[in-house]
Order: C-alpha cells, then sequence, then structure tokens
C-alpha cells in the first residue's frame, strides 16, 4: 500500500465513474457515477493526507468536505428526479428536452 | 515510497479491498437490477472506507460506512419507487454515447494514473505520534470552523431546496398540474394516464382534480 497504488485505485475509480456518469440514460444510475468519481476523490485525498501530508489535519478536512459535497449532490439529485418524474413520468435523460436547443 | 511501516498482512488487505472496490464499481453498471447496483455501489464505498482506515484515518472511515449505508438505502427505495427495472428481471442496458464515455473513462484513468506513476509526491507521512481523530476534531472546531460551519448552511439550504423542489404544491399550483407523460411508443399515446381521462375525450366538458 503506497502513495502510487492507492492514487492508481483512485483513478480506476474516478475512469470508472466517468464511464458511468457520461454513459447511463437513467437518472439515478448516472448520479451513481458521479457518486463513484467522488469516492475516488476521497480516496486521493486521504492517501495524500497520510502519505504527503505530514499529518496536515486539513486534509481530513477535505474529505469531509466532499462528503457533504455528495450528501447535496445526492439530494438535489433526488428532489430533481421527484420533480421531473411527476411533471412528465419520466426516468431517463433522453425524455428531458426542455432545455434542448 | 516505504515510509509508512506495516505489514503484509495490510498490504494483502489493500490488495484484495482495492480489487473488491473496482469489481464492485464497475458492476454497479453492468447488472441488470438497480436494486442490485446500488448495493454494489455501496460495497464499493464500504471498500474505500475500510482502506481509509488502513491509512488510519479512522474517522473518515467510520463515517463514510454510516453515510453510504443511509445513501445506499434510500438509492435502493427510489429504484423501487421510480426506477422501471428495480428487481432485474428483464436484462438491461440503458446507455447512450457509450463509446464516447468508455473514452473519456480510460482517458480519466489513464491520464490520472500517469500522474500518480510519474509526478513525484512529497515523501511526508503522518507523524508516529499524531492522533488522526483528534487532529481533526481540533481543526474542525478551531481554525477551520468558518468553514465546517459553512459545510453544514449550505446543508441547510440543501434540505429547504429540497423541499421546495420535491413538494406537491408549487408557488403557482400543483406541480404536476398540465403536464403529460410521454407515450409508451413514439407518438403513442400517452403512458399511465388515469381512467377517467380516457371516458371523457373529444370533449372537455368536465374537470379532475390531480391527487
Amino acid at each position: 500500500m503506497t502513495l502510487t497504488t492507492l492514487l492508481l485505485l483512485a483513478a480506476a475509480l474516478i475512469g470508472i465513474g466517468i464511464y458511468g456518469a457520461l454513459s447511463q440514460q437513467s437518472f439515478v444510475m448516472l448520479m451513481m457515477g458521479l457518486e463513484l468519481i467522488l469516492n475516488g476523490v476521497m480516496l486521493a485525498a486521504v492517501a495524500f493526507w497520510a502519505f504527503s501530508g505530514a499529518g496536515a489535519p486539513e486534509g481530513q478536512l477535505l474529505t469531509i468536505i466532499v462528503m457533504a459535497v455528495m450528501a447535496i449532490e445526492m439530494a438535489m439529485g433526488f428532489a430533481l428526479v421527484v420533480a421531473v418524474f411527476r411533471g412528465k413520468q419520466a426516468d431517463m435523460t433522453e425524455s428531458l428536452t426542455g432545455l434542448k436547443h | 515510497m516505504e515510509s509508512m511501516n506495516h505489514g503484509l498482512g495490510v498490504d494483502i488487505a489493500f490488495l484484495l479491498l482495492a480489487t473488491l472496490a473496482v469489481v464492485t464499481g464497475w458492476r454497479v453498471f453492468r447488472t441488470d437490477s438497480m436494486v442490485r447496483a446500488s448495493f454494489f455501489l455501496l460495497v464499493s464505498f464500504i471498500a474505500v472506507g475500510v482502506i481509509m482506515i488502513l491509512l488510519a484515518a479512522e474517522y473518515l472511515g467510520v463515517a463514510m460506512f454510516f453515510m453510504m449505508a443511509v445513501e445506499m438505502t434510500v438509492m435502493a427505495l427510489f429504484m423501487v419507487m421510480f426506477m422501471m427495472n428495480p428487481a432485474g428481471l428483464n436484462p438491461m442496458n440503458m446507455v447512450h454515447q457509450e463509446r464516447i464515455a468508455i473514452g473519456a473513462g480510460v482517458a480519466g484513468f489513464l491520464v490520472l494514473g500517469a500522474m500518480a506513476l510519474l509526478a513525484t509526491f512529497p515523501d511526508q507521512p503522518v507523524p508516529a505520534g499524531l492522533d488522526p481523530v483528534r487532529s481533526l476534531g481540533n481543526e474542525m472546531l478551531g481554525d477551520s470552523m468558518l468553514i465546517f460551519e459553512s459545510a453544514g448552511l449550505v446543508l441547510l439550504t440543501t434540505m429547504i431546496g429540497v423541499v421546495v423542489l420535491s413538494s406537491h404544491r408549487g408557488r403557482y399550483g400543483a406541480a404536476a398540474e398540465g403536464s403529460m407523460p410521454p407515450g409508451l411508443e413514439p407518438g403513442g399515446d400517452p403512458a399511465g394516464k388515469p381512467e377517467e381521462d380516457e371516458a371523457g375525450e373529444g370533449g372537455h366538458h368536465h374537470h379532475h382534480h390531480h391527487h
């Protein structure tokens, strides 16, 4: 378990997350991709804190902030899913054409 | 970079957990059941949480367990409530622009992986005497209190926004008023229409209240 291997794992999680966020048609599956990206970001932050940060507490704080971002993303995402579902009975990104040019 | 003195057991555990995190992360997008997908994501998060504990960030690792267990349960409930295929009874692969997505994912991994392999980072491990939980607590309620409190305020704002977005009644009347469900096939009849609407076809002689 070195900084390099941890960062490679984080990169793999972020890569899978990017694929999911770009490829999934269902809103909630798309959100799972975003979550996976943030998962990798948190792991990278903790890895840097443990191996390169000399124990600076801001490194851990950054992870807490990313967790808060994740909670906000989930809550707002679910609320938007509820709002869209109520308005259009839709659970797929293709069903929304309102902001298409 | 053998700065942290840990045994072989930690390395083996890390290898297993890393494999678990990547494989379950991948399975999220490769399973037919959306409920199962959310539990795969939970396993991936828990593996990363255990790795955090291996890295001596106990608080963050345990916080990850609690947060993700709740989040993924909510997610599984949402799948059952809204999604078309929560149980995975039919094969499902709902993707668009898959080639671009694979390319972007691989490119992201390669760029970040190259950074991990080629860049040199300072070798400054956590000092031996440091208590990570205590140091985090002192930081959150000390120098970085404003940041910590701002995060709380943003979460409160989120709660208000979420209630507004998901409430039945908007400021200008019922949220679903005038909405039309999409057809089952392109250009077809709207799906899931209440029966009485079909009976009243051809004339708008009576109005129904939305419930």
